[in-house]
């Protein structure tokens, strides 16, 4: 059986050419790249030329490029650096509630030590209100902190306009930009982005690596305390292999971008009307065009998410929900209750994230095997037959 | 991250379906938590004859409702009050620690749909206590109970 990968969300698979590129400092360049011998100084080379890579795909100069273990330590290390070097000026930060819990939980663990954090209300497509935050900024505002997009239902956030209200306080703006790239073209210049982050394996890189990007003259404190790295912000010898795996990744990622975005789009609406026909009882979470063009999030009526995954990987469809069951807690996905979805239709959610190699053939497969599935699920639902009875 | 029993009582489950005139009926869990189970017996002369399920939830639902059923036929009232959540776990070759609280659903189902004979009877069934109205509320402690994790400050 063939199968069917739509959890590029989750991660995705590191292409040839990046393997490729990395092997080799797996093996002969291993060298530290603080050593001062030639053999040491390829590798510092290969990392600054990644620095290089990432920086041009985001707008940004190398030197404001630093490198992490992921989009988590960006996001950590983002915001509990920015906040403690402007303690001084405040202690309220901004954020939302559909934010990944990499936020979230940073953000309020701040709360817990002292520190005063707005969560702002979303519409019920998942976005921020720009008045919202306007309302929110106090004189003790010292970081506004929303992403780029969604990982659940791919809502792209107005970050041009946040950006421009946190530029006009002369408050930092950091975006957790971690399922935004590759995806949409990113410029920190045009859209007044102070901090963003990113980690590797949502395009096509190796796991364990991201950078945080921190605008020159942006005040941030160490957060991993070590050697004179990374400028000495981030201390720790470098993941050379899986840095340069990063810079060669996200150079492939806005490569022929235009036409990867067209297809995508092609197919996630192929993939919303496709169902949204077929199933009834089905809605589209999130907005039909503000979204990330490889994001399909759709909630089924009387029905748990879980078991609607496991049925679908017993046809080889891999997606994931936002049903309590697959978190790990009993609480649904945080973002659905956010865009106002009641407890048991969160349950009912799956989400499909497409990426490279995703065929129209693919798409027609999971359309034809997901009514099938729901049904077998609703027919054994006393939900559904509560409904049914009333009708 | 499920057992072979499990998923086998997923993907075929035993006893899907209503009874009509059943002699008990028992629904417990509420959609907000995202398990609903409803369980219908069918009980002559103190016996079990036949018992059937309908299910909203995960996988662990689905399976511990299956095996439930499935343990319970053909029992006496006072055998089927010693199907517990541990019992039906364990004909199932273990749960996830998350998914335990489906098996206390089951459990549960159980004995709604036996306390709902015995009232439709107007008999008292030793041992057997009214199910509580919403359960959910007790299936969210200790979920993340584990003694043998470092303790976390501030976490």
């Amino acid at each position: 059986m063939k199968k069917i990968y739509l959890d590029h969300a989750a991660t995705t698979p590191i292409k040839k050419a990046v393997v490729d590129a990395m092997l080799p400092y797996l093996t002969e360049n291993f060298g530290n790249p603080s050593s001062v011998y030639q053999m040491a100084q390829v590798n510092k080379k290969a990392v600054d030329e990644a620095r290089e890579q990432v920086a041009a795909a985001i707008g940004a100069k190398a030197q404001e490029i630093f490198f992490t273990s992921g989009g988590t330590e960006a996001d950590n290390w983002a915001i509990k650096g920015i906040v403690e070097a402007r303690k001084s000026k405040g202690n309220h930060i901004i954020t939302s509630k559909v934010e990944h819990h990499a936020v979230l939980h940073t953000c309020e663990y701040l709360e817990k030590n002292g520190y005063e954090v707005t969560y702002l209300d979303v519409d019920e497509y998942g976005s921020i209100r720009i008045d919202d935050l306007k309302k929110a900024i106090k004189d003790t505002t010292i970081l506004i902190t929303i992403m780029y997009a969604n990982n659940e239902i791919g809502t792209i956030m107005p970050i041009k306009e946040i950006g421009e209200v946190a530029k006009a306080h002369n408050i930092p703006f950091h975006t957790d930009a971690v399922q935004a790239i590759g995806q949409v073209k990113i410029d920190v210049n045009d859209e007044n982005i102070d901090a963003l982050s990113i980690t590797a394996h949502k395009f096509n890189g190796p796991k364990g690596v991201g950078a945080l990007y921190i605008r020159r003259g942006v005040k941030v404190s160490q957060f991993m305390h070590g050697g004179a790295q990374e400028r000495g912000r981030r201390g720790g010898t470098e993941n050379v292999a899986s840095i340069v795996g990063m810079g060669v990744a996200i150079e492939l990622a806005y490569k022929d971008f235009d036409n990867k975005i067209r297809q995508y789009t092609q197919l996630r609406d192929m993939l919303i009307n496709g169902i949204l026909e077929t199933i009834p009882y089905s809605r589209l979470n999130g907005h039909l065009t503000n979204r990330l063009p490889n994001n399909v999030n759709i909630g089924f009526e009387f029905v748990e998410g879980e078991s609607l995954l496991l049925l679908l990987d017993m046809q080889g469809i891999c997606a994931s929900s936002g049903s309590a069951c697959t978190s790990g807690s009993l609480d649904p996905s945080h973002v659905l209750l956010a865009i106002g979805l009641p407890h048991e239709k969160a349950h009912g959610s799956v989400r499909f994230t497409l990426g490279a190699g995703i065929s129209d053939a693919d798409i027609n497969t999971v359309l034809e095997t997901l009514p099938a599935i729901v049904k077998r699920m609703r027919d054994m639902s006393p939900l559904y037959e509560e409904f049914l009875a009333k009708q | 991250m499920y057992s072979e029993k499990v998923m086998d009582h997923f993907m075929n489950p035993r006893n899907v379906g209503e009874i009509p005139d059943a002699s008990g009926v028992g629904t417990v869990g509420n959609a907000k938590c995202g398990d609903i189970m409803k369980v219908y017996l069918q009980i002559e002369d103190g016996i079990i004859k036949d018992a059937k399920f309908k299910t909203f939830g995960c996988g662990a639902a689905v399976a511990t409702s299956s095996m439930a059923t499935e343990l319970v036929i053909g029992k006496t009232i006072k055998e089927a009050l010693l199907i517990t959540n541990k019992s039906v776990m364990e004909a199932l070759d273990g749960l996830p620690p998350v998914k335990v609280h489906c098996s206390l659903l089951a459990e549960e189902s159980l004995q709604a749909a036996l306390w709902d004979y015995a009232k439709k009877n107007n008999i008292v069934i030793e041992g057997l206590q009214e199910p509580k109205e919403d359960i959910d509320d007790d299936h969210h402690h200790n979920l993340n109970d584990d003694e043998d994790e470092s303790e976390l400050l501030n976490a």
